[in-house]
Parts: structure tokens; C-alpha cells; sequence
């Protein structure tokens, strides 16, 4: 050891003995901290984990649905006995299609038409929903009265969900949804080759219906998009003129700063809170519809500003001054510099700010509550005036439901909404590459 | 007055009886309570290179931003006192700033360049003051722009390339350059080479000393021989004081003041 010649050999050689009995402890606490951290993950994973199998371990049969194709007899007898479909083209709407679809299922199975216990269980094996089916098919073509031709109609929930597997039939008969006629006919129909489970589209085109088969996401998805176009249009340049008013050009002192602290109270508030809000002031003040998708956007529009603004004040914050000097040093004005330089440096962020609250707003069902999108709705709204549900609202209205085949189409639900949180997320990710600087 | 007038003239090397292109008058600047800046005049000389020395925190960056009104862009800071550009008190409040600071330009102490293209952070000014008529003027303006702040021949090529990519000496031209693009009648420089490497530093020094056939220069610096090697005046600040002025020769070699003395011989600062 060379430095036993130096005087201050002492001094070097107890010195180091301690630094390593130090040394030891930090790393062992560093290796603790970084198992405390994998274990944290694996948790968070495994929770995830959990919750996405159960989901698409329930949901995934939702997006098929059990269909026959038999032949059916459009027979003249049955939708326009007194022949005046030329006169009055009502009848054609109100026509007795359902027992066309029961005589159509009980002629493939050969079960006779006039057995009347027989014919009631063929009325629970076809859906009450090929009632529109068949409807659409003659009044888009009268042509077929008279005819037959093969036509594919729903079956009922409860068989769909014996064809599925979900009915359990080692369960006496009495106690089950399904008897064991309708089983073997189910079989049978499935060695004709005419039992089908395409993909459902129903479930995405459908509006609200009592009958699992028939019910469907349709308006949801409807009154949502909407939603989310109105909180966009109304959030966004709100949000962001706000936030470049109160970081570019307003002077700070107090009343900015109680600004500032009330935005950030604002985005604690409950959202149910912004629904009771929603139906004082835009229904009961202005006395817009109930059950509307522009009230729905409006109330998360309130909602969703303090996250865009708080979002945007960041990103405004982490452009470099130095940037702001340049253009004020070559005679920008304060709207140039922020417009030319500020804001496009920015963009990422307030991107992302914006995704992700719009992402939040997506989600939120409380506040729609109160202004009445839970709500019994049929058909598709084409303005956003009109009355609709929301997604989230959708996947807690089915949830109540007693029946069977709705277990699946919440779960199912949860997919789709899940599916379009990940794409908005995706879309977050990738506006921020794009627009992303490098220095 | 014209923009382009001042920047087209040819100018002898100096001209001692020529009027004050800039004059600070009693000027002092406070920062909320604090003074930061006590009484300063100064006379700032037409296509002169002047440099403001002193030791950190004397007040010399605060004067020079306060001759572009880069001071208000600081919540709580306030000018007394009176500066003029070519007779016109340019704390007026008929002054638009805007119009102050396009004649007034300024190079900052760190290379700031656009995120943009080496073209837009040069064409940027000429766009916003309207000075170019068209694109092929514009062009005109960059190329001459780039071609005097000494980056042409390393940029030619690459003229669409972020101004970011570039090292931190072009990128510091190419500051001067942008700075330079608007025309302006006065330059100022804050700390232009201090952080750039000897080389860099020597190239920008060069550039002032031509910069200063078409510009009036104002420098500050901290480094005593960039002074003494770029500019005909120096103004020595200290604690926020103007201590002493005067032409470079004479405040290197035979100051007046004990502390200007004290201060160029290394004792204080």
C-alpha cells in the first residue's frame, strides 16, 4: 500500500472501513425501494389483469348472436287478407309478422301449426324482434307477399344463450328458461344447418330494448359522439384561451391567483355535483330539453374545463422563456409570440390534456343521471337536441337488468367503452409524437 | 424614420461629433422595492461598438434590457429617468414597443433559436414587420442576413434543417442573423459569447467588429479583454452605479476611478 508512506496514512486507512459499512446500507435500502416498486407494479398489473378477464371472459359472446335461416312464406293470407295494400299501405306496417316467423320456424321443424303448447314455445324460440325484420323486408319490396324466400331471424335470448352454453342443462326443466323441446329443436335446426352465430351488429346498432337480442349500444354511441364533439367544440378553446389569458397576459395578483385557486377547486368537485348544475341552469334556467346529448355535452364541458385548463396552464409553463425573450427581442407583439412560438411548443401537452379529459368525460355517468339520459330510448337520435343515453349510462342501465343475455352485453359494453378509451389514449400518444419538438 | 436607412448607409469607423444614437439620462431601475439601477447616463454612439462592464449583479444587463424595453416583459419592474433613441423617448407612451424593439434589436446570452428551420428563425421578423414584399425578397433578406452574420457558407445547404441541430456558436449567429434580418438601428448583446468556447467567441468578436460598419452595438461582457479587443467605448458599472465611461483605450489603460482600476486589474469583480 502505497499511501502507508504519506503522513496522513492514518487518517486514509480508517476512513474508508466506514464509508463501506455506509455504503452497504444505501444499497441494500436502494435494492428494498426497487422491490418495493416491482412489487407495486405486479400488484397494479395483476388487479388489471383481473378486471380485463372477467370482462372479456363474460363480454365476448356478447358480439355474436345466435340466428336461423329458414325459409319463410311471406303468405298474402296473413299480412293483407283483404288485398288492399294498394289503397292503405299501413297494413303492410301492422301486419301479424310475428306468426309468419312462428309458422316459418315451426315448418322447418316440422312441428304442426295448430298444436297450440307447441306453437307457444316456437313464439319464445324466435325473437320478437324478427317482427321488424320480416316488417322491413315487405315494405321495402311488397313483391314478396305471396312468395318464399330464406330469411335469417334472431333466436330468443334464453335459447341464443342455450347455444351459447350458458344455460346449464343438467338442471331440472321446471327451473330452467329453456324446456327441453326447445332444446332439441335447437338441435335439430343446428344438423338442417340452419342455426348461425354471425357477428352483432345489433349490438352496436341497436337502440334501447326490453329483449336482450334487440337491444343494443346504437343510441348510446350516438348520444356519446355527440357529447364528446360538443365538450371538443366548447372545452377546447375555452380551456385554452382561458389558460393563455391567465399565463401570457394577465398580471399576477390576487385576483389571478383566486382565479387560479378556484379553477384548481373546480377540478375536485364532484361530477354529480356539475349534474345537478347542468339541470338547474340548461334545463330548468334555459330550459333546454331533458335526456339531450347537448345538455349531457354542456354539463361535462363544465366539467372537463379545469382539467383542460390546468393541462394547458403546464404546458404554456414548460415552454422555455428563453423563446418568448427571442420573439419579444426581434418586436413580436405578446399575441405573435404566443400564436408563433409559445402555442406550437405547447401543443403536446394541451393535446394530451384535452384527450385525457375528454377521456374522463367519456366515462362519467353521474351527472348524465341527473339530467335524465337514463333514459328508455328507441331510436337513434339525429340531432343533438334529440333524446339519447350515453355509453356509461348504457353499460348501468343493463346492469340492472335480471335477465341472463344482459350479463353478457354489459359486459360487452364495458369492451366497447373500454375500446374507445384505449383509441383516445392511442390518439394522445401519437398527436404527441407528431407534434412533439426536438432541441 | 426609414428601417432600411440606417441599416444601408455606409458609415465611417467613427464619428466622434455625430449625435447620440441612444442616450440614457438619469436613468434607474427598480425591481418592485429594490433599486437596481441608480442615475445612469450614458451616450451610446452611432456605428460605435460599446461595451458594459462590471461584476455580476452591477447592474449592466438591467441598462442594456432597458434600452429595448425588454424590462417590461418583468412583472414588478419599473424605468425612471429618460432614454432617448435619435431624440424620441422611447419610454413614451406613444412609442409602440413593438416598433421599439424591431429597431432596437437584441442577442441574448444563451443561443435561442426558433424550434424552427434555420430559414423561418431568420425570416420570422421581416414576415411579422411586413418589411419583405415577397417571397423572392424574402429569401433576399435571409441570404444576406445569414451571409453577414458569417453562417451562410456552413447553412447553404440546409436551409429547411431545424436552427436547433445547429452547433451553440451558429447557433448563436444565427441569432445574430435573425437579429440582424429585421434591420435594426441598434444591437444589443447580452453576453453574446459566454457560452461558446474560445473559438466561437472569436468568430462572433470578428462578426461585431463588422457588424459595426451598419449597426450601433451595444455589449455587455464579462470578459475585460473582449471589451478592450471589440469595442470603442466602455461604460464600467458598479452596485447598480455608472462609475466610469469613456473611450476603451482610455479605460484600460488610464481609468480615472480607483474602483474602474481596481476592477480591469482583477482586485474587485
Amino acid at each position: 500500500m502505497t499511501d502507508a508512506a504519506l503522513p496522513h496514512a492514518a487518517v486514509a486507512s480508517t476512513a474508508p472501513a466506514r464509508r463501506d459499512f455506509g455504503l452497504k446500507r444505501r444499497h441494500a435500502a436502494e435494492r428494498r425501494f426497487r422491490l418495493y416498486g416491482v412489487a407495486a407494479i405486479v400488484i397494479g398489473l395483476g388487479f388489471l389483469a383481473v378486471l380485463l378477464v372477467s370482462i372479456v371472459g363474460k363480454g365476448y359472446t356478447a358480439f355474436v348472436q345466435t340466428s336461423i335461416t329458414v325459409p319463410v312464406e311471406f303468405s298474402a293470407e296473413i299480412i293483407d287478407k283483404d288485398n288492399e295494400r294498394a289503397t292503405n299501405p299501413r297494413v303492410l306496417v301492422s301486419a301479424n309478422y310475428p306468426v309468419i316467423a312462428r309458422n316459418a320456424v315451426a315448418k322447418a321443424l316440422g312441428v304442426a301449426t295448430d298444436d297450440k303448447a307447441a306453437m307457444r314455445d316456437i313464439a319464445k324460440f324466435v325473437s320478437d324482434g324478427s317482427r321488424s325484420t320480416l316488417r322491413e323486408i315487405v315494405v321495402n319490396d311488397p313483391s314478396v307477399i305471396g312468395t318464399t324466400r330464406n330469411v335469417t331471424l334472431l333466436a330468443a335470448a334464453d335459447i341464443d344463450s342455450a347455444n351459447k352454453g350458458q344455460i346449464d342443462l343438467t338442471v331440472p326443466e321446471s327451473k330452467r328458461k329453456v324446456s327441453d323441446r326447445q332444446v332439441a329443436w335447437l338441435d335439430q335446426l343446428k344438423q338442417q344447418g340452419a342455426v348461425s352465430t354471425p357477428f352483432n351488429w345489433g349490438l352496436i346498432t341497436f337502440g334501447a330494448s326490453s329483449r336482450p337480442e334487440t337491444a343494443g349500444l346504437g343510441v348510446a354511441l350516438v348520444g356519446s359522439l355527440y357529447m364528446m364533439a360538443i365538450v371538443l367544440l366548447c372545452a377546447l378553446p375555452i380551456g385554452v384561451a382561458a389558460s393563455i389569458y391567465l399565463e401570457e397576459f394577465a398580471k399576477k395578483n390576487r385576483f389571478t391567483d383566486f382565479i387560479e385557486v378556484n379553477i384548481n377547486n373546480l377540478a375536485a368537485v364532484p361530477s354529480i355535483v356539475f349534474g345537478l348544475l347542468g339541470l338547474a341552469v340548461f334545463i330548468n334556467f334555459f330550459g333546454l330539453p331533458r335526456s339531450a346529448p347537448i345538455v349531457g355535452g354542456l354539463v361535462l364541458t363544465l366539467m372537463t374545463l379545469p382539467t383542460i385548463i390546468i393541462a394547458t396552464r403546464a404546458a404554456l409553463r414548460s415552454v422555455p422563456p428563453s423563446i418568448r425573450s427571442a420573439a419579444l427581442g426581434i418586436g413580436a407583439s405578446r399575441m405573435q409570440m404566443v400564436f408563433d412560438h409559445v402555442l406550437p411548443l405547447a401543443m403536446p401537452g394541451i393535446l394530451t390534456g384535452t384527450i385525457i379529459g375528454l377521456a374522463r368525460a367519456l366515462g362519467e355517468t353521474a351527472p348524465l343521471l341527473l339530467i335524465g339520459m337514463v333514459a328508455f330510448v328507441a331510436d337513434r337520435p339525429t340531432t343533438p337536441l334529440d333524446p339519447a343515453t350515453a355509453l356509461p349510462v348504457q353499460i348501468y342501465m343493463w346492469a340492472n337488468e335480471a335477465e341472463r343475455a344482459f350479463v353478457e352485453r354489459t359486459s360487452g359494453a364495458i369492451m366497447v367503452l373500454l375500446l374507445f378509451l384505449a383509441l383516445m389514449n392511442l390518439a394522445a400518444i401519437l398527436l404527441r409524437r407528431r407534434f412533439e419538438r426536438r432541441w | 424614420m426609414s428601417l432600411e436607412s440606417a441599416a444601408t448607409i455606409a458609415a465611417p469607423v467613427s464619428r466622434p461629433n455625430a449625435p447620440p444614437k441612444m442616450q440614457g439620462e438619469k436613468v434607474g431601475v427598480f425591481y418592485g422595492e429594490k433599486q437596481a439601477l441608480f442615475d445612469v447616463d450614458l451616450k451610446i454612439e452611432q456605428f460605435n461598438v460599446t461595451s458594459l462592464i462590471g461584476p455580476s449583479g452591477c447592474g449592466k444587463s438591467t441598462f442594456l434590457r432597458s434600452l429595448n424595453r425588454m424590462n417590461d416583459t418583468i412583472d414588478g419592474c419599473r424605468v425612471v429617468g429618460k432614454i432617448t433613441l435619435d431624440h424620441d423617448d422611447i419610454y413614451d407612451p406613444a412609442i409602440d414597443v413593438v416598433e421599439l424593439r424591431a429597431r432596437v434589436g437584441m442577442v441574448f446570452q444563451k443561443p435561442n433559436p426558433f424550434p424552427k428551420s434555420i430559414y423561418e428563425n431568420v425570416a420570422y421578423g421581416p414576415k411579422i414587420h411586413g418589411i419583405a414584399r415577397n417571397k423572392a425578397d424574402l429569401d433576399e433578406i435571409v441570404h444576406s442576413s445569414l451571409r453577414r452574420a458569417g453562417l451562410w457558407n456552413e447553412v447553404k445547404d440546409r436551409l429547411q434543417e431545424p436552427g436547433t441541430g445547429l452547433s451553440g456558436g451558429q447557433q448563436q449567429r444565427l441569432c445574430i442573423a435573425r437579429a440582424i434580418a429585421t434591420k435594426p438601428e441598434v444591437l444589443l448583446m447580452d453576453e453574446p459569447c459566454s457560452a461558446l468556447d474560445p473559438i466561437a467567441t472569436a468568430v462572433i468578436e470578428e462578426l461585431i467588429d463588422e457588424l459595426r460598419e451598419n449597426f450601433t452595438i451595444v455589449i455587455v461582457t464579462h470578459s475585460m479583454q473582449q471589451a478592450a479587443r471589440v469595442s470603442q467605448k466602455t461604460a464600467f458599472f458598479h452596485l447598480g452605479k455608472l462609475i466610469e465611461e469613456g473611450k476603451t483605450e482610455d479605460i484600460f489603460t488610464n481609468p480615472k476611478n480607483k474602483q474602474t482600476q481596481d476592477y480591469i486589474t482583477g482586485r474587485i469583480g
